[in-house]
């Protein structure tokens, strides 16, 4: 052994004295992207502490190296600085690459600097991760309706969904990590089954201008970002505890990551929130609790070069419907409209009874991408969900416990997309998406399916280009085409079938007769089309403009097409229609910019013409043995929606400030001549601000809040005989709440708790003095006031 | 590490497809038979003391479908007269026909029916009550008016309705509150 080791020191000691430093360390720095050269990089040697720059070729060269293995940096002021291990050997020539794109560093791995629009010249506007926090405790309807222009269509307090520039529910694409929900989004009573709390930031684009997460998104698209992840060996997190009295509730969310310098993390997060009955002015909003429970898990490895993501999600929602709101015919229709107070008041509960809707969605997701020398970066991902869905009625006997409702809609998605970034003024990007969809309708309800059964198909394939053509003027094109295919198995009434028409037009896809029940096999093909050009314009160093030109289609949906029965909560008879074809939108849209230290104006006009735009509208009544029951139909027609969305925001100095958001929207149906029906009234949100950074960070605002009366509507009243009072009553269905006018107080201040821990302390305070009020887009204003005042507590613990 | 990489987008992609291939492709839906559908109501009058039995009856075969009830009166009503009256509920979607009076009598305190005459054809007395000695309505009595004409009577089902607000006990629907679960209206004449 001793023998072995003398050998093997006189080895080491006759190497390293026969070894030669005459070495040269030669060669040359490029951009990863183009391969040009790139000049003044710093090659730094560590061990011999000996530096030099590249010349305007992008090459250097150290000489008088010795045969040994070195540690060299390569920094740029622009760029990501690389570490590499070098072994010298005689003369040694060297090819390294740079990361040369700043904005795009930011992309992968700068935390906090996550502020990067997904689009350049479309209407977008982003929420960072504080705007999202103060809306733990909401749902995400609430949280971005902070944006101009977004409000939302409500089915209580707790089912928001957005609305974005008039348009909702199917014409909406919600993202979630790179993952497109697909949680029956077609309801009007069914909210984006999503946990706000795993996003870092939300970006909420206007149109269907980005045409990569879809051609249908004839309203817009969501899209929640995790937070972004540092590329360094760290340990962090953040915990929120909020307590609210309205609701009597609490919400808690915590989120733990762990990252590593080579590229490596994982991170979790668990929310979880409860909530009883919310309460109007005067009273108690009986069935409206919340009981939701929600954890994600997300970890991966991320360099530049090249990374891979796991995702899982979990969400459960279980969601009461206020009860009052469950009523039997058109006669308990009219008692509810026209009593001041819902007929159902119970004493204070966190019972949640039927109605109420309890919603699983879960989402798992995997994503690899590869970044290649001097051509761009490819994507491949696939992702898996699943939506269950429950909706318990009121029901008797043994149907009680049972629900009349029982969806689950599994949806597979794998796509790939590639990116071309080698050029600096010219960015292409290619996508292929193909995704198979299975909705189950599980007949042990024992109430006929609202939804069939369906396989749904689609494919999808796009090119975007990004042209910047200096450094004032972008543009942009893109092109989508999609084939979307839905084969359903449905069951008609027989009687419904031939009062619809349908023996004549579709008698062929009648694959079976039981008793009364006709079963048909609808297969619908659907090629969609869109297009979209933008262009962006900076006028100086404080004003610029922005044009854009989206074309798209979208093809009906499910419940558009197949709907046939009886909705309880609003007393209807809603019909679908098999030969509802697509709808085209064209939308031209402007905004103009101006920003100075003091001053922030944007300005955003939109106009939106929709061919076959679908509805549904009061088209008769309907005698059932319950009695009378009106009768929505789905529809189609031309449309017509524009407006005017304005934000502005003036620093009177570093403490105070003022901010306005307005939002101005006119919906028509041109066919018709006559308005929209669920059009958003104007609405105007003035802010008085103050801060502080000596005392604690102190912030503080003053809100103001009003909505008008939407005057512009269709009216669809219409009149029914009451047998009870022998009398022709008018069912008021059409006329809009009044105006009103809403005061909301936060503040927050931030305690230094150690170096990397910090407790901010919030404060809100909504509607201040408890104004009584409804909304015109909430479904159950014909039975409710909205909610009274809440005032929240919100502890937030960064560490 | 490479080579590990490609097989496991190989496997994921085959997992895609796989998980693609529908599993109940080819077997058609079960169709759905609404079980708390009430399809038919049958009021039957029987006078005290003798005479003929009238039948009120309506029957909507395609439940919540587009067809219109179809309601029978058998015959007038004799005036000043009592009438011994029993409800029978169906669902004939089911065959044989489901009675949903079992239900009712079951979920007593969940239910009430009501009565209505137009025009003072009649009046109406409770016979049966549930357990909180409040009145179902399954069984009660008719009592005609003294002169001869013609009205309606409406006979409701109400679910969950509010039994101790005010007039409730007395067949008074206005303040009733709760669910309709039929109301079906009957056209009598009165000799």
């Amino acid at each position: 052994m001793k023998y072995y080791i003398m050998v093997l020191c006189c080895c080491v000691f006759s190497w390293s004295q026969g070894q030669d430093c005459n070495s040269t360390l030669s060669g040359e720095v490029l951009d990863f992207h183009d391969g040009t050269p790139i000049i003044n990089a710093v090659i730094f040697i560590e061990n011999l502490n000996t530096y030099t720059t590249t010349d305007v070729n992008g090459t250097f060269s150290i000489n008088d190296l010795c045969n040994n293995q070195i540690v060299i940096e390569v920094s740029h002021l622009a760029c990501e600085t690389k570490s590499l291990d070098v072994n010298i050997d005689g003369d040694t020539f060297l090819k390294i690459n740079l990361e040369h794109h700043i904005e795009e560093l930011n992309e992968v791995n700068v935390k906090g600097a996550s502020g990067a629009k997904l689009t350049k010249t479309s209407q977008e506007t982003l929420l960072k991760s504080e705007a999202i926090e103060r809306y733990s405790s909401l749902s995400l309807g609430d949280a971005i309706k902070q944006i101009s222009g977004v409000s939302s269509i409500n089915t209580g307090n707790t089912i928001v969904k957005p609305v974005i520039n008039g348009l909702h529910s199917s014409r909406i694409i919600v993202m979630t990590n790179g993952v497109r929900l697909q949680d029956q989004e077609w309801g009007i009573e069914h909210a984006p089954n999503v946990d706000l709390n795993t996003a870092g930031s939300i970006s909420v684009i206007k149109g269907a201008n980005a045409l990569a997460y879809g051609g249908d998104a004839i309203g817009g698209v969501i899209v929640l970002k995790p937070s972004k992840i540092s590329l360094k060996d760290s340990l962090y997190g953040k915990t929120i505890i909020s307590g609210q009295t309205n609701g009597r509730g609490y919400n808690l969310n915590t989120s733990l990551t762990k990252t590593y310098k080579k590229g490596w993390y994982i991170g979790a997060q668990a929310s979880t929130k409860r909530f009883g009955d919310f309460e109007t002015p005067d009273y108690i909003l009986t069935n409206t609790g919340l009981e939701s429970k929600g954890f994600s898990i997300n970890g991966g490895f991320k360099t530049f070069e090249k990374g891979f993501n796991v995702y899982y999600s979990y969400l459960d929602n279980n969601i009461g419907i206020l009860r009052a709101s469950h009523i039997g015919n058109i006669e308990d229709l009219v008692n509810a409209i026209n009593n001041q107070q819902p007929l159902v008041i119970d004493d204070f509960s966190y019972d949640i009874n039927a109605p109420k809707q309890e919603v699983t969605h879960q989402v798992l997701k995997t994503e690899f991408y590869k970044r290649f020398k001097s051509f761009g970066q490819l994507d491949v991902q696939y992702d898996y969900q699943n939506n269950q869905r429950f909706e318990y009625d009121i029901r008797v006997g043994d149907d009680r416990d049972k629900p009349a409702v029982d969806l689950t809609l599994k949806t597979h998605t794998l796509k790939t997309s590639l990116k071309l970034d080698a050029k600096d003024n010219i960015i292409y990007k290619f996508g292929v998406n193909a995704g198979y969809q299975n909705n189950f309708a599980n007949p042990s309800t024992g109430v006929r399916r609202l939804i069939p059964d369906y396989d749904r198909y689609d494919l999808g394939v796009f090119a975007i280009s990004d042209l910047r053509i200096n450094n004032n003027i972008n543009l942009d094109f893109g092109m989508r085409y999609d084939f979307v295919q839905i084969d359903a198995k449905k069951f008609y009434i027989t009687s419904r079938w031939n009062e619809r028409g349908y023996n004549s037009d579709f008698s062929d896809i009648i694959i079976d007769e039981v008793g009364t029940q006709l079963l048909t096999n609808p297969v619908f093909n659907y090629h969609n089309l869109s297009a979209s050009v933008g262009i962006s314009y900076q006028l100086n160093e404080f004003s610029s403009f922005m044009f854009n030109y989206g074309l798209s289609n979208r093809a009906p949906n499910p419940s558009e097409l197949f709907s046939d029965g009886l909705h309880h909560s609003a007393a209807r008879i809603e019909l679908g229609d098999l030969r509802l074809e697509q709808e085209t939108s064209n939308r031209v849209s402007g905004t103009y910019n101006y920003s100075n230290k003091a001053i922030t104006l944007n300005i955003e006009a939109f106009y939106n013409h929709i061919n076959d735009y679908i509805f549904i509208e009061p088209t008769g009544t309907e005698q059932t043995i319950r009695g009378a029951f009106p009768v929505w139909s789905y529809n189609q027609t031309n449309a017509a929606l524009f407006g005017l969305d304005i934000s502005a925001n003036y620093n009177f100095n570093d403490q105070w400030n003022l901010n306005n958001k307005s939002a101005f929207i006119k919906g028509r149906d041109v066919s018709q001549n006559q308005a929209l029906i669920d059009m958003p009234s104007f609405k105007t949100v003035n802010s008085i601000g103050y801060s502080n950074k000596k005392w604690l960070d102190f912030n503080a605002e003053l809100q103001s809040e009003l909505v008008l009366r939407q005057n512009d509507y269709p009216n669809n009243n219409f009149e029914v005989f009451i047998p009870t009072t022998q009398e022709m009553v008018l069912v008021d269905v059409s006329t809009p709440p009044p105006t009103y006018h809403l005061l909301h107080l936060q503040g927050d201040v931030t305690l230094d708790l150690s170096k990397n821990t910090n407790l901010n302390i919030g404060l809100n305070m909504t509607n201040i003095f408890n104004t009584n009020y409804r909304e015109n887009l909430n479904r159950l204003r014909y039975f409710a006031d909205d909610l009274g005042r809440n005032i929240m507590l919100q502890l937030k613990l960064n560490y | 590490m490479k080579t590990l990489k490609q097989l496991s987008l190989i496997l994921l992609t085959a997992i895609v497809f796989t998980a693609c291939s529908n599993d109940d492709d080819a077997v058609n839906p079960e169709p759905v038979n609404e079980e708390e559908v009430i399809t038919t109501l049958t009021a039957t009058l029987t006078p005290v003391g003798g005479g003929t039995t009238v039948t009120l009856k309506t029957q909507d075969l395609d439940g919540d479908g587009p067809n219109a009830p179809v309601i029978t009166v058998s015959s007038p009503l004799t005036i000043s007269t009592v009438y011994n009256a029993s409800l029978v509920l169906e669902n004939e979607t089911e065959s044989p026909a489901e009675l949903i009076n079992e239900e009712i009598e079951t979920e007593d305190d969940e239910h009430q029916f009501f009565y209505q005459a137009t025009n003072d054809i009649a009046t109406f007395t409770y016979q049966d009550f549930d357990g909180n000695g409040n009145p179902l309505g399954l069984e009660f009595t008719l009592t005609t008016a003294a002169t001869a004409g013609s009205g309606t009577i409406t006979i409701t089902l109400r679910h969950e309705p509010v039994k101790d607000a005010s007039g409730v006990s007395d067949g008074d629907i206005t303040n009733a509150g709760g669910e309709t679960d039929i109301q079906a209206v009957f056209p009598v004449t009165l000799q």
